[in-house]
């Protein structure tokens, strides 16, 4: 087994979660109702809860315990796409991104769930039915806002708009794609990305809002292997500003 | 979580002088009975304004008291607490929700409830105006204010009005495990290394003072209302509330070996009853018309979130675009 390409893919897919785990869990106290305030509690709660699992499937691997590797790295030791440490913004940015990157999970973990390295199928199967729900909670949102006032609509297009070159780094290729796709761990990002152009599209066609052309767009990459926006770090601060008073104590 | 002190209205002589003698009467021996109200039932003008305004301050200050406990969920040190206290804070928000919809029953919308509370008519707990600097601030919260929101919430459900009771049961059953979970945060500072300690030791200290305000003044000194506690609006009075709190916790806090910055503090043996210095309520009665340490700040970020929020909500009430009129 290539253990190296496992670790790379599992890398890349539990700081994904813990980082839009924790932007999530900043809008608690400020969602524009209290049910949304819930809502996104929630889904933070299930992504920083998988992305722990995931960590603690790398430490079975050989890496460091997950306290430690999700609270004592710095940015550019973090592979997560540059899409989920940007700041939450409006929620218009909140809901878009939930949207696009979720709909990419749901189906990330649906093919994960045939993967050949037996310990992520079984949680991926775990994982695809919390993500279910985070995927259904988005697209109602969108079918809503993207359709309902000139302000909602314009809002969430330009959130689209700008957003869109982000998403698409979610399917930055790893170094190790082929090892990743030939061992049987993931059938690559490549394959991701096709289905999810169709399934948001899906979702978009019953709104006024219009999917820039993939084709002419330059994706955002680099997230994957270190490069990060300014964003990351002071979130990354902020994560371990008490864990670092005493890494070695039991809070 | 909540706390006591509740601000009611004044109340004039006169006010039951409008209502039906007849069904007053009726009310008060369905009361008498231990019957609960329901919202389609007769209720006298002043049960009803003052149990929206009891519920609505209690929901407020759930949602407020979201905000000095959310600063640490992005700082929560390691998987565990982060997750519990997302967990957490969830809930308080969830019961603000809960209690929001009790208060509506009673004929004032949730929109106006939240006016209300930005524009600073409405009141919350008063401890919520005080800043959570620390890691242990945060513990301090989950456990303490939490088991003082409990003593107060139990004595609380046993009240009349059903829809509030109902929320009750369910808030206090989740305020346990918040309890739990505070708990094991301060075991865990008051007993780990000297810069824990004294970080656990420094928020007792700060927080004192507030927790014994949290249950609202004296009863020698408060505004005191027979009738409330006679249409069981109000079950407990302040004073028995801050004794049950004493009672429980104060061994549990000297038993972790930290310190109350209170010398008179002591268990009366002979009363059964406990002494302290009394809390200063001109700093009460400052903090909650508003000179707080973190009034403005509170109130700012709640009215940041509904300006913000506005055109979602708006986008919400929107007709459908596709809707079409029938023709017939």
């Amino acid at each position: 087994m290539n253990t190296e390409a496992l670790k790379d893919l599992l890398y890349k897919i539990a700081d994904d979660q813990l980082i839009l785990g924790h932007r999530n869990s900043e809008w608690t106290g400020f969602g524009p109702l209290l049910e949304e305030d819930i809502a996104f509690s929630s889904m933070a709660q299930d992504k920083v809860g998988q992305s722990w699992q995931l960590y603690q499937m790398l430490t079975e691997l050989g890496e460091s315990d997950p306290d430690t590797v999700a609270f004592m790295r710095n940015a550019d030791q973090f592979h997560n796409c540059q899409f989920v440490e940007l700041p939450n913004g409006e929620y218009d940015f909140s809901l878009i991104r939930h949207f696009l990157f979720d709909t990419a999970e749901l189906i990330r973990f649906t093919m994960l769930a045939d993967s050949s390295y037996e310990p992520l199928a079984q949680l991926a199967k775990k994982i695809k039915g919390e993500i279910k729900y985070h995927k259904m909670h988005a697209d109602i949102w969108i079918k809503q806002l993207g359709a309902a006032t000139e302000e909602s609509i314009e809002r969430l297009q330009k959130s689209l708009d700008m957003a869109f070159p982000y998403a698409l780094g979610i399917f930055e290729p790893s170094r190790m794609e082929s090892e990743i796709i030939s061992e049987g761990f993931f059938s690559g990002e490549e394959k991701l990305k096709t289905e999810w152009l169709s399934k948001i599209s899906e979702i978009l066609d019953q709104t006024s809002l219009t999917l820039p052309d993939a084709s002419l767009q330059t994706p955002v990459y680099g997230g994957r292997y270190g490069t990060h926006t300014e964003h990351l770090q002071p979130l990354l601060d902020e994560m371990s500003e008490v864990f670092k008073m005493d890494p070695t104590a039991d809070w | 979580m909540y706390g006591g002190g509740n601000v009611f209205e004044t109340m004039k002589a006169t006010a039951l002088a409008d209502e039906d003698p007849v069904k007053l009467a009726e009310f008060e021996a369905r009361i008498d009975r231990g019957e609960k109200i329901e919202p389609t039932d007769w209720m006298p003008q002043l049960y009803r304004k003052q149990l929206i305004r009891m519920i609505e301050q209690h929901a407020h200050s759930e949602i407020i008291g979201a905000l000095p406990e959310g600063t640490w969920i992005t700082r929560a040190p390691g998987f565990k607490r982060k997750l519990a206290l997302m967990a957490k804070v969830q809930d308080e928000v969830g019961h603000g929700q809960l209690l929001y919809s009790a208060a509506e029953t009673l004929g004032k919308s949730r929109e106006a409830m939240l006016d209300d509370l930005v524009s600073g008519k409405s009141k919350y707990s008063n401890i919520f105006n005080y800043p959570a600097f620390t890691w242990a601030d945060s513990c301090f919260i989950s456990w303490l204010v939490d088991a003082g929101a409990i003593v107060n919430q139990v004595a609380n459900s046993k009240g009349s009005y059903g829809p509030y009771c109902r929320a009750l049961e369910r808030i206090c059953a989740e305020e346990s495990f918040h309890l739990k979970y505070g708990h094991h945060c301060v075991i865990h500072l008051a007993t780990g290394t000297k810069k824990q300690r004294e970080m656990m030791q420094a928020a007792v200290n700060r927080w004192w003072a507030p927790m014994m305000h949290f249950f609202g003044p004296s009863d020698k000194i408060s505004v005191h209302s027979e009738i409330l506690m006679r249409w069981k609006v109000k079950m407990a009075s302040n004073d028995a509330c801050r004794q049950q709190f004493l009672d429980m916790y104060v061994p549990k806090i000297w038993e972790l070996g930290l310190t109350i910055p209170d010398e008179k503090l002591r268990k009366n043996p002979e009363t059964g009853e406990w002494e302290f210095t009394e809390p200063d309520w001109e700093e009460f009665k400052r903090v909650i018309n508003g000179d707080g340490p973190c009034n403005k700040e509170r109130l700012a970020v709640r009215k940041l979130a509904e300006e913000r929020g506005r055109w979602v909500r708006k986008a919400l009430l929107a007709p459908k675009a596709k809707y079409v009129t029938p023709l017939a």
